[in-house]
């Protein structure tokens, strides 16, 4: 019986993001049968160096599968899927590997579990799910019934641990042609180059109202500069228009697990939280000493941000001036 | 255009959650319910697609009885009818979008709208799921859509992390709606009115006879863990910066 790991995740110009890493460990860590990674497009087999540095077994590469499409990808997967020798499926929890995921779920007959923070395995070979549910104000420990058990799993939560191994690169062709293929991405349009994609990010600086005006914002870029860091903001600052639609954090925003959240001129409303209760640091700088973000945060300043951020800035570059 | 448009009703997002002692479940007394945001911008998305190209909208719900709520709200907002799917227990995804699956299948249509997710579960399932259920192709987490009634074609932008991509398919289709798609109009004096005559179908769950194993099992619901007591610094602005980044690095390792 099938008893292997099969992690599907997509890839740029041979570039990986980190979760696939994390994914890649998580896998590992399974115990159970062999780890197949499986991606698609041009470049594909140039993940294999990562692949390798990190612990997949066995990669396969679909590069003829140029053009993401959902329902030709999940075809293809299911038709190839005894092949893969796998009875747990592990995708990344970002728009590609949910919309993928979901489709194959269905196609497969195996329940998935999205958003996956924590996996661990049973005895039986059962794989035990904690994922966040009311936008992580509770957690739910999820089981999967059906004999193909699926997860996707939160970007940044768990780590990525080197593990070298020699990759065996299966020779497994995609049997569904791509001309069938119904729904398909014909164009991608990418954000501004040079910036830190808020859900990967390590570390985040986000403001909210309190900043009061657009142009306030170069305060935080500055920070985030010094920092190396992300650039958030809460819900209505993004609707005003002050940073784009893309800042946005929270329940209905992005949901960010970085490792220090700096929350700025943010009072801490019950949605904005929602989006960062998985931040390892949450830092406050309020001028309320009652705001609601001071009773989550780790750390905080209660003072004028106007005065707080540029020596926040200096005293960060002078700290990493000494390292 | 016959569009077909999922509402699930969810706990307001300002709602404090509370687990039951037995970890089965949150209490629902004092919980405000509303329309899934996200569901909102997909009837949205229906009408005005209505608007502009003539047909119908039909909103589909599952759940208990108190569902009719958010089910008369979709009507005032300018729905057409619904249909409900009624339960007491509780549904995981794959119950739900087969449930949802087989209402749509009985109604027909020429397009199905869903959220991209429900802030409830926030599985994000239910829409691909229907689709690939009924053999359609999807286009999820969609900010922008364009219909081509004589190509019967879609074009959609849809939301990646930093990015955006431009989706092409046929229709019928399942497209899932994320926030900027559009702006929810609010219902009206006459149309809460006139929402209260339109006819709503009831159909039970048990009555689609649908496998009765859930595919996923929540064993238990639990807190989140509680954040140690926080460190709040006060006072001169270059002395709390000063000690907040020698914390970060000394303390807290990690700057
Ligand atoms: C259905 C729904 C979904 C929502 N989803 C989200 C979501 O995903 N994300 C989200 O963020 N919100 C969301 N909201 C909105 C949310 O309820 C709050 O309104 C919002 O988070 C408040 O944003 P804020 O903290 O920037 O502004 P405010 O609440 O106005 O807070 C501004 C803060 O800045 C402080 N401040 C002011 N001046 C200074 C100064 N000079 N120095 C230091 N501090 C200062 C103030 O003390 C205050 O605490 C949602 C609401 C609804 C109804
Ligand atoms: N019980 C339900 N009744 C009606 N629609 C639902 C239900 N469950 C899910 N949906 C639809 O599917 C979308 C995604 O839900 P989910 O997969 O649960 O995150 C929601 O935004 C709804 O449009």
């Amino acid at each position: 019986m099938a008893n292997g790991v099969l992690v599907i995740f997509d890839q740029n110009a041979g570039d990986i993001r980190h979760v696939v890493l994390e994914m890649l460990t998580v896998a590992r860590s399974l115990g159970k049968g062999p780890v197949t990674a499986l991606t698609f497009g041009t470049d594909a087999a140039k993940t294999l160096p990562k692949l390798a540095e990190y612990g997949a077994d066995r990669a396969v590469f679909w590069e003829s599968y140029t053009q993401y499409s959902s329902d030709g990808f999940s075809a293809a997967i299911a038709q190839s899927f005894p092949q893969f020798d796998a009875d747990v499926i592990l995708f990344p929890a970002n728009a590609w590997g949910k919309d993928l995921s979901a489709r194959l779920s269905e196609v497969l007959g195996a329940g998935l579990a999205t958003d996956c923070l924590h996996l661990e395995a049973e005895a039986s070979g059962r794989v035990k799910a904690i994922r966040p549910v009311y936008a992580g104000k509770a957690l739910a420990e999820v089981v999967i019934n059906t004999p193909v058990q699926m997860f996707s799993l939160r970007p940044n939560i768990n780590a990525a641990e080197v593990h070298h191994v020699n990759p065996e690169v299966l020779d497994i062709a995609p049997s569904v042609d791509p001309a069938t293929f119904q729904a398909v991405v014909v164009e991608r349009k990418e954000a501004q180059t040079g910036t830190i994609e808020l859900t990967e990010a390590d570390i985040i600086v986000s403001g909210g109202r309190g900043m009061k005006a657009p142009e306030n914002f170069q305060l935080l870029d500055a920070l985030a500069a010094a920092l190396g860091a992300a650039v958030g903001s809460s819900r209505p600052v993004a609707d005003e228009g002050w940073v784009p639609h893309s800042y946005h954090i929270g329940q209905t925003g992005k949901v960010v697990s970085p490792t220090v959240y700096f929350a700025i001129g943010i009072s801490g409303a019950i949605q904005h939280l929602a989006g960062i209760s998985g931040s390892k640091y949450i830092v406050a700088v309020n001028n309320d000493p009652e705001a609601p973000i001071f009773k989550v945060a780790n750390y905080g300043i209660v003072g004028d941000l106007f005065e707080v951020v540029p020596r926040l800035t200096e005293e960060i570059k002078a700290l990493k001036a000494q390292q | 255009m016959k569009i077909l448009v999922t509402v699930k009703q969810v706990p307001d997002t300002a709602t404090k959650i509370q687990i039951r002692a037995d970890g089965q479940g949150i209490h629902e007394e004092g919980i405000k319910w509303v329309i899934n945001p996200y569901d909102e911008f997909a009837i949205e998305e229906a009408l005005r697609i209505k608007e502009k190209h003539g047909g119908e909208v039909v909103v589909l719900a599952l759940g208990p009885s108190r569902v009719e709520e958010a089910v008369r709200q979709s009507l005032a907002m300018g729905a057409d009818r619904a249909v409900i799917v009624t339960t007491e227990g509780s549904v995981e995804p794959a119950t739900a979008a087969h449930a949802l699956a087989a209402i749509c299948q009985q109604e027909g249509f020429d397009l199905i709208i869903t959220g991209k997710q429900a802030v409830d579960d926030d599985s994000a399932q239910v829409g691909p799921m229907i689709a690939a259920g009924l053999g359609l192709p999807q286009v999820t987490v969609v900010i922008h859509l364009e219909v081509d009634e004589a190509s019967k074609r879609l074009r959609a932008e849809r939301e990646l992390e930093g990015a955006s991509e431009i989706v092409e398919l046929p229709y019928p289709a399942v497209v899932t709606a994320q926030r900027g798609l559009n702006e929810p109009r609010y219902p009206t004096l006459p149309n809460i009115m006139k929402a209260k005559k339109k006819e709503v179908r009831r159909v039970t769950l048990e009555s689609l006879s649908l496998p009765a194993q859930p595919w996923v099992t929540v064993n238990r619901l639990f807190e989140p863990p509680t954040r140690p007591e926080p460190t709040i610094l006060s006072g001169d602005p270059a002395e709390t910066a000063k000690e907040l980044v020698r914390l970060l690095h000394n303390q807290a390792k990690v700057l």
